[in-house]
């Protein structure tokens, strides 16, 4: 099992640690309920060292994240970041990132850590150009700083204008003396900061962040996967998979399908002219109960699909579920059962991104 | 956090599976350890079972669902449910307050043997300490 950095610091902190991708990670520290609040209303900060840093680079870099990515390389700006997917060939996700630009000849794939080495092997084995992929994951620490106040804070730790780091670009800046790649992007649908650094160097800061700002709680993974189900982020392995497209995910804004060729794409571009058969979901439980990962959805004898996540969510004090529908019972408003152990669970399709500021 | 400051009453009797048994006069009170609801974390919903249901030693009887995921309970001993604590209905948090007060169904005992396969404090506090 690996530990980040951060692992004796977490254990003091108090945290329960949880195995997860095959790395000792905190689920929370004082409960998921708190933490999510604190992100939604102050600022939260997450240790994220698991995800996987992918580095490809050489004259043709370009070229081959064209190739592998659905998301259009050839528009993007040098310290721009762009969501997409690496697909297979049938239109299934090996997985769902981040693409940072350092220029044509350089780029920084942010990936999953349950996915790192899969993605690696992925996008080696199409590297048929002149560049060079590296799996850089060991090299860096990485920490998110999420919430209304992240800007705020930071700014304290730095000579750097943060509002000039806007949405989905990044820099390499100074945090009180050290270097880090700041960006601003994250998984919970508020505004913050990804922060990418040395192991120490990061370890270092997260520490100073808790001591130096009185209302930034610590978080686990437990509230990041709340904060980001209730905006509808997908979460590989549940919303999207190897058997499950971006477009059924309903996340065509990250597939470029006006672009040159990528792996997956005529795929892809099948299954939008021939019409989805299925697609990703909001429902409300208006039931007593909570729906569940894996929980059947019904509609009278038909069983029309599954739950992806469920949760009583934290902000909105409802049972809310993310569920992969069979079409046409995918309408807003549409009625369904969700069996719950013995249970059908009354339930409503309403839209997927549960909580709006 | 640590084991030694959650609490292990010596006047009940427990199971591996992180349940509890108080015996009063011929019924059972059954609800989660100290240990169950820390673990679990925030309880945010109680699936209790009615009042008449027949439960069986070591079979499930309701569910817990705390912010991340459901935990099924097993019934410690067999009997006729005859209340079920239905404050947990809209106070669920109530077990994570006091996992002891706040017992999660009564039961009539049907059979006092099975008690005995049950666990003493400090058989039960060993297993958490582990």
């Amino acid at each position: 099992m690996k530990k980040t950095v951060l692992y004796d610091h977490h254990v003091k902190l108090g945290a329960k640690m949880t195995a997860y991708a095959g790395w000792q990670m905190p689920l929370q520290y004082s409960s998921i309920k708190d933490e999510h609040q604190a992100v939604r209303t102050a600022a939260g900060v997450f240790d994220v060292s698991h995800m996987g840093e992918i580095v490809i680079t050489g004259e043709e870099a370009t070229r081959l994240v064209d190739h592998v990515f659905t998301n259009d390389v050839g528009k993007m700006r040098d310290n721009q970041i762009l969501y997409g997917f690496l697909c297979y060939e049938n239109g299934g996700v090996v997985d769902d990132l981040l693409v940072y630009k350092f220029h044509d000849e350089a780029y920084l794939l942010v990936v999953n850590a349950a996915n790192t080495e899969k993605d690696f092997k992925w996008i080696k084995a199409q590297n048929t150009f002149a560049a060079t992929v590296e799996d850089r994951t060991d090299d860096y620490a990485e920490i998110a700083l999420q919430g209304p106040k992240a800007e705020t804070m930071l700014q304290m730790h730095t000579e750097k204008r943060l509002t000039d780091i806007t949405f989905f670009t990044f820099d390499e800046i100074e945090l009180d003396g050290e270097r880090f790649l700041v960006s601003r992007t994250g998984y919970t649908g508020e505004d913050g900061f990804e922060i990418y650094g040395e192991h120490e160097a990061v370890k270092n800061l997260f520490k100073r962040l808790l001591i130096e700002h009185a209302d930034l709680l610590p978080c686990g993974l437990g509230a990041r996967d709340t904060l980001r189900f209730e905006v509808a982020l997908p979460l590989y392995g549940h919303e999207i998979d190897k058997d499950i497209t971006p477009l059924e995910a309903g996340m065509k804004f990250a597939v470029a399908l006006d672009k040159g060729d990528f792996i997956g794409k005529k795929a892809l571009l099948e299954q939008k002219e021939e019409g989805l058969k299925r697609r990703v979901v909001g429902l409300e439980i208006l039931s007593k109960g909570i729906a569940r990962e894996g929980a059947d959805v019904h509609k009278g004898e038909k069983r029309i699909g599954h739950v992806t996540s469920g949760y009583l969510s934290p902000s909105l004090g409802k049972a809310l579920a993310l569920a992969l529908i069979e079409k046409p019972h995918d309408k807003l408003g549409t009625t369904l059962e969700v069996k719950v152990r013995k249970r059908l669970l009354e339930a409503k399709v309403i839209k997927k991104k549960f909580y709006n500021k | 956090m640590g084991v030694i400051e959650l609490k292990t009453p010596k006047e009940l009797r427990y199971t591996e599976t992180h349940e509890w048994v108080k015996v009063e006069e011929g019924f059972a009170y059954i609800g989660i350890t100290d240990y169950a609801q820390d673990s679990l974390g925030e309880i945010v919903f109680v699936e209790l079972p009615e009042e008449n249901d027949q439960i069986t030693q070591g079979s499930e009887f309701a569910t817990i669902e705390s912010v991340k995921a459901a935990s099924d309970l097993n019934a410690p001993v067999s009997g006729v449910i005859v209340a079920v604590n239905e404050d947990l209905e809209d106070s669920p948090e109530l077990l994570n307050e006091d996992a002891y007060e706040n017992w999660i169904v009564k039961i009539e005992l049907e059979d006092d043997s099975e008690l005995d396969q049950l666990l003493s404090a400090d058989e039960y506090k060993k297993i958490i300490e582990e």
